[in-house]
């Protein structure tokens, strides 16, 4: 019997994001605002780690992130790590980091902040990273890592 | 400071902090100037206040401003659900500033991102209330004769207290050496701590009301409220705990003074009321000389 496995083939320009947990990878998608683009993506979860026991992965071809804009996927997916490809080579890796701020990403915890009572972007400072700890802009409360709800 | 927004109390450095001090000294020595006449300033209490309110429209009305606004939003059509950034849109087409206290924290920060014109906060829930700091560090320096160098005994709820974490802040620059005097359930809150670790600076917790009085510039009292706690058993336990007797003042310094955001309830004794050390009473009148100094300064016609 012929094997039918399908292969998420190797890209020849772009960018790999692994090693992102399996329950965040559609968020991940969406922070990156990934339905808007045109280009091919190959989008794999669930798929089996050692490390992360489920994770997802996900293949762009031809697009390159600017560090800030990555970045932006480091609240939910801390150990997500970049493979630039060139020529179907892994040029670069990249590991992402937490940014100073976080705009439209995160959920403030007080439930008296002006954000969960009407209509306005979140905006936070990240005032530690290795326990993450984000400052509303609005309201002046810490969302610790605890607490932390994606929109 | 012109046109500045004053949503924080860390949105002022500490030169204008004191820029504010001395112009507010300046209108308790001649309280009756024309020099806000012709503007018009919004004051929009979405909350209902007595002093704040009418600590604000006093000073406006003194300096011959004009006041347009609600005391309540049961009148404005917030209450038929138009949202604050469209109240904020629309009023600041007709006024100089706005005044504005609003229950929900953050609300004054968003109006200044909303706002054409300047946003003083009167108080965002239990978020800041920048004035009110302003015109307890009016009443210390008024006191005291300096800013620097004093030992402030905070009592009662630190936990949930804006006007105490407001007032930490600000004096933070001046060197103080804080006394956290309250129960456990109502201790200063870590991030305070830190922040004063910091600055290098140094502080005391303890639970004792009488402790260390002695050592006291400035007893700033506040309320220990019985919703605060889960457990009221315990409400009953510490609610005598944290109340100011004429007698406990004996040891202390002369110049020592107490302060109390008001209202007040029972915290302080009605026997502290004629001491030489109360100053809650006066504290409330340096409100409108020191709202009017931040009025003045942020319309730059001082």
């Amino acid at each position: 019997m012929k094997d039918k496995q399908l292969l998420v083939s190797a890209i020849k320009e772009g960018t790999v994001i692994d090693h992102i947990p399996a329950p965040v990878l559609f968020k991940v998608v969406s922070i990156l605002k990934l339905e808007t683009l045109d280009t091919m993506i190959t989008i794999g979860n669930s798929l089996g780690s050692k490390k992360l026991g489920k994770k997802g992965i996900i293949k762009l071809s031809n697009v390159f992130f600017k560090d800030e804009d990555i970045n932006k996927i480091a609240l939910v997916a801390p150990c997500a790590k970049l493979n630039i490809i060139r020529e179907y080579e892994v040029v670069e890796k990249k590991v992402v980091e937490i940014p100073d701020e976080i705009v439209g990403i995160a959920k403030c915890v007080n439930p008296k902040c002006i954000t969960n009572n009407e209509a306005v972007t979140t905006r936070f400072t990240v005032v530690s990273k290795s326990e993450v700890k984000l400052k509303c802009h609005y309201c002046e409360k810490i969302t610790d890592q605890d607490n932390i709800e994606i929109l | 400071m012109k046109n500045k927004n004053l949503v924080s109390i860390t949105d002022f450095t500490r030169e204008e902090y004191l820029r504010i001090l001395d112009l507010a000294a300046e209108f308790e020595k001649s309280p009756r100037q024309d020099i806000l006449h012709g503007y018009v300033i919004s004051t929009l209490f979405f909350e209902p206040s007595t002093r704040t309110r009418l600590s604000f429209e006093t000073a406006i009305n003194a300096l011959g401003g004009r006041v347009i606004g609600f005391s309540d939003k049961g009148a404005t059509s917030a209450s038929k659900g138009e949202t604050l950034h469209d109240t904020i849109k629309m009023v600041s087409n007709y006024a100089d500033l706005i005044v504005m206290r609003h229950p929900l924290e953050g609300s004054a920060r968003l109006a200044s991102e909303v706002s054409s014109v300047p946003i003083v906060n009167a108080g965002d829930g239990a978020n800041q209330h920048p004035s009110q700091t302003l015109l307890d560090m009016y009443s210390i320096i008024k006191t005291q004769g300096k800013l620097e160098n004093l030992n402030i005994f905070m009592v009662g709820d630190l936990k949930y207290g804006r006007t105490v974490h407001s007032l930490l802040q600000a004096m933070s620059k001046f060197n103080t050496t804080f006394y956290f005097i309250s129960p456990d359930e109502l201790k200063m809150p870590p991030v305070y701590k830190l922040h004063l670790d910091e600055m290098g600076l140094e502080y005391y917790e303890g639970r004792e009301l009488t402790e260390h009085l002695n050592q006291a510039d400035i007893i700033y009292m506040t309320r220990v409220q019985q919703e605060r706690f889960t457990d009221p058993i315990e409400y009953e336990r510490v609610k005598n705990a944290y109340i100011l007797r004429r007698e406990m003042l004996e040891g202390c310094k002369k110049s020592m003074k107490v302060l109390h955001p008001l209202p007040r309830v029972n915290e302080i004794h009605t026997d502290v009321d004629d001491s030489p050390h109360a100053y809650y009473f006066d504290q409330a009148r340096n409100g409108v000389y020191v709202r009017m100094a931040i009025i003045t300064s942020i319309l730059g016609v001082k």
